[in-house]
């Protein structure tokens, strides 16, 4: 079956434009769904009074509370980490066999499932290190899981910075250390914070980690040492277990505009970026 | 009274890996004077001024052998301090290069790298910079605006005050206005007459014209040798060369 | 003083990225130490081939799961590819930019839905659907394959789209001066082309299928049995772990971080492939 290609081509420009149509109709499907049974939930109370009866009445204040903070602990943990050794690969080594086991390390790393560095939290931090089940833990296994995608943006916001600007700058008398902090920091910021922001959104997604580092603890975490629940636990809890639909649509709603805004955020970081023409 | 040349370059062979980029250059500076180092693409004239501040030690695999006197002294000596040097011999580089900055944080900038902190010293300096790179009436005004906005040559000039900044002996400029318009260069050119009072100034030139208008001494360089050096006019009427001649009369480029 | 600060500043970089480094090192040997005696225990075939899995009588085979992570994976696979490949042709080639500008940002949020709602929405949407249009229970393979291919788009269409846009203007010119129309240009210039970059988005994009979890817990149904169609249902690798761990102990625990080392193997290759892809161009 011979087909002319205006038919090839007038077929394949429909089923391309449909696929895209599809991509949107479903985004649009799940996001609205969730929003318009979840966003009536929302009031005052829901943000500010914490679980009660297992998640039935109340609000959801300790699940804020414990999402910010695990992702703080992760956050926090993470970017010196990740921005130390973006510098290190960027500034401080030539391309060779050490940066690229280095960043095969690095690319490994973001492909492990979410489940697996769960459970290595699980057995490491929680049991091994005695840190128990805790903001502390499952911050610290966030951490870790968010520590490839920091050292990939920053790596690649430090080496777009243009060489001459080192130049420059070691010419004028500056050490390394100089150069590094006055010329090549400044200029890569913003790269380097798009990759923390969506490092900060994968946290805030995050739940099988979390389950098995931080807790389930629906009471208002007193420290980092003490367990908590996140948002997208509560979510998963509420939903599984039947619980109480609507405050799980609740919790739905909030996590994804929380998500949108962060998004949104760090896109305009990007935009800002690629505008000053760099 | 013979008067100790500024820079002394002595049997200078300069190497990227195996590719040997200067070959036996000797030559003798003297202080405030202009001194153009020209020659065809790849002759060695970019090789040479990075050797002259040491800036060719950030890329790996290089190696020299030789001596380059400063005053005297070897700038390869291990006791010297590179950054040191570096704020006593200034480059400009062929391209405009202002840091993503101010103005005014622009030309701070060396200062500050040298522990300059206070704002009196620092806008002394500033200001300084910038009335002797003849670029202070056209950015009095906005000196904490970004430097990104300038004209081009108006950013070559900031590159100028920038180094001026931190008072150097000696201005290394590599092609500096390759990327300009005739009445930028013709500025530029100005100062560089006026700052040889001060300061001693080599500059490889993107056309041998340039040499002939602005410097009092020139070497031609060719494919890392120096073939041929001495007073300007003397060298372009009479050169003993023929390489030299044919180069300078557009033969081959 | 100066010197010191520069060599100091220099070895603290580099402690950073070592001890960051050392972090992966860190999780092979913590699950491996977990998981290896099981192994042992019952034996890598046993393990691995082993079709039943009943930790009550430590019975602990995980090929059923093996077949579950396949068959939701593959199925994903079917579904996503063409169109996350379709999408990607519509950003690099058709659409004008003002649309892609609206369908670009929508499948990032696409990607940043958290895993969970989409198991969710699939329990609430998918899996009625399937039970009331096929048959079975609806908790099935293909429920977790049309969840999961959802949740793969993005990550194939961003790096297809990307492979498509770095293609050298040259090649569509050239097609076009030669009279081929858009889509023959696409099909049989671009798209070779542009081959190793979209076969390593797939690669990655069922490296992120394999690695789910939560999503997939909620709409296949977790038997343990092996599934006969993908009307069953199933467990795969990941919700095994997910499932059981919150109440697994001794020997039964020590099973669940085997299967984080399956996991973890076939998670490596499928990297270690997918960058391979990519240096050979």
């Amino acid at each position: 079956m011979k087909v002319s290609s205006r038919t090839a081509q007038k077929a394949a420009k429909i089923l391309i434009w449909a696929s895209a149509l599809l991509v949107i109709v479903i985004l649009l499907a799940i996001v609205i769904f969730i929003l318009i049974k979840g966003v009536p939930e929302i009031s005052w109370q829901f943000l500010t009074e914490i679980p009660r009866n297992m998640g039935r009445d109340g609000g959801i204040s300790s699940t804020i509370v414990g999402t910010l903070l695990v992702t703080a602990v992760a956050v926090i943990i993470a970017t010196p980490f990740g921005v130390g050794t973006a510098f290190y690969l960027t500034e401080y080594t030539r391309e060779g066999k050490v940066t690229r086991i280095i960043r095969f390390s690095a690319e490994s790393l973001s492909g492990i499932p979410s489940i697996v560095y769960g459970l290595f939290g699980f057995i490491f931090f929680v049991m091994y290190l005695k840190l128990g089940w805790s903001i502390l833990s499952g911050g610290l296994t966030l951490a870790v899981m968010i520590l490839p995608t920091i050292i990939r943006t920053s790596e690649e916001a430090i080496r777009t910075v243009s060489y001459q600007y080192r130049e420059v700058s070691f010419s004028l008398g500056g050490t390394k250390w100089q150069t590094i902090t006055r010329a090549v920091f400044p200029s890569a910021i913003r790269g380097i914070a798009v990759g923390v922001i969506l490092g900060i959104g994968r946290c805030v997604a995050e739940t099988a980690a979390v389950i098995l580092t931080a807790g389930s603890a629906l009471r208002m975490p007193g420290s980092i040492f003490s367990p908590t629940r996140t948002m997208a636990e509560h979510f998963y809890i509420l939903a599984r277990e039947g619980i109480s639909m609507e405050k799980a649509y609740g919790t739905a709603a909030l996590l994804i505009i929380l998500i949108f805004i962060i998004n949104v955020v760090a896109n305009m970081l990007v935009n800002r970026f690629v505008a000053k023409g760099r | 009274m013979i008067q100790q040349s500024k820079i002394v370059i002595n049997n200078l062979n300069f190497y990227y890996q195996k590719k040997q980029a200067i070959r036996d250059f000797s030559l003798e500076i003297p202080g405030n004077e202009i001194l153009a180092v020209f020659g065809p693409a790849n002759s060695g004239t970019t090789t040479l001024l990075r050797t002259l501040n040491r800036l060719c030690d950030l890329i790996p695999g290089t190696h020299m052998e030789g001596e380059i006197l400063l005053d005297g002294k070897n700038i390869f000596a291990p006791d010297i301090s590179v950054t040191e040097l570096r704020r006593k011999i200034g480059m400009v580089f062929d391209v405009p290069t202002p840091l993503p900055m101010s103005i005014f944080d622009n030309i701070a900038y060396g200062p500050r790298l040298s522990g300059k902190k206070t704002k009196a010293s620092l806008t002394d300096d500033v200001e300084r910079a910038l009335h002797m790179a003849a670029l202070w009436d056209e950015v009095k005004d906005r000196l904490h605006t970004p430097a990104m906005r300038l004209s081009g040559g108006q950013q070559q000039r900031l590159c100028i005050a920038r180094v001026l900044a931190l008072e150097p002996e000696v201005i290394l400029l590599d092609r500096p206005c390759s990327a300009l318009d005739p009445v930028s260069t013709a500025k530029i050119e100005e100062s560089l007459k006026q700052l040889k009072e001060q300061f001693t100034i080599i500059i490889a030139p993107h056309n041998v014209q340039q040499a002939g208008r602005i410097a009092d001494r020139v070497a031609f360089m060719l494919m890392g040798s120096l073939i041929e050096q001495g007073i300007t006019a003397e060298v372009f009427e009479n050169p003993k060369d023929k390489r030299t001649s044919d180069y300078i009369t557009g033969r081959f480029g | 003083m100066k010197i010191n600060k520069e060599k100091i500043s220099g070895i603290v970089f580099l402690l950073i990225a070592l001890s960051a480094l050392s972090v992966l090192a860190l999780i092979t040997i913590f699950i491996f130490i977990k998981g290896v005696p099981i192994i042992t225990k019952v034996g890598f075939f046993n393990f691995v081939f082993g079709m039943v899995w009943d930790p009550s009588h430590g019975a602990y085979g995980i090929f059923p799961m093996i077949i579950g992570s396949v068959s939701v994976t593959l199925g994903a696979a079917i579904l996503g590819v063409p169109v996350a490949i379709s999408c990607s042709i519509f950003l690099a080639e058709y659409a004008p930019a003002a649309l892609s500008n609206i369908v670009r940002p929508a499948i990032q949020l696409l990607a940043a839905i958290p895993s969970v709602v989409y198991g969710f929405w699939g329990l609430l949407f998918v899996v009625p659907a399937i039970r009331n249009y096929l048959g079975g229970p609806g908790l099935s393979i293909l429920a977790g394959s049309i969840i999961l291919a959802i949740m793969i788009l993005p990550t194939i269409i961003s790096i297809s789209e990307v492979s498509l846009l770095a293609l050298p203007r040259q090649y569509k010119e050239g097609a076009y001066a030669l009279g081929l129309t858009q889509w023959q240009t696409i099909r049989s210039v671009l798209l070779p082309a542009a081959k190793s970059g979209i076969v390593a988005a797939i690669i990655l994009g069922i490296g992120r299928a394999i690695g789910e979890t939560m999503a997939v817990i909620m709409v296949l149904g977790n038997a343990v049995a092996i599934p006969q169609s993908i009307l069953d249902p199933a467990r795969t690798l990941t919700t095994n772990i997910g499932i059981e761990m919150g109440y697994a102990s001794g020997e039964h625990q020590q099973a669940l971080f085997a299967t984080g080392i399956v996991l973890l193997v076939i998670v490596m290759i499928l990297n270690a492939f997918a960058q391979y892809v990519t240096r050979r161009k």
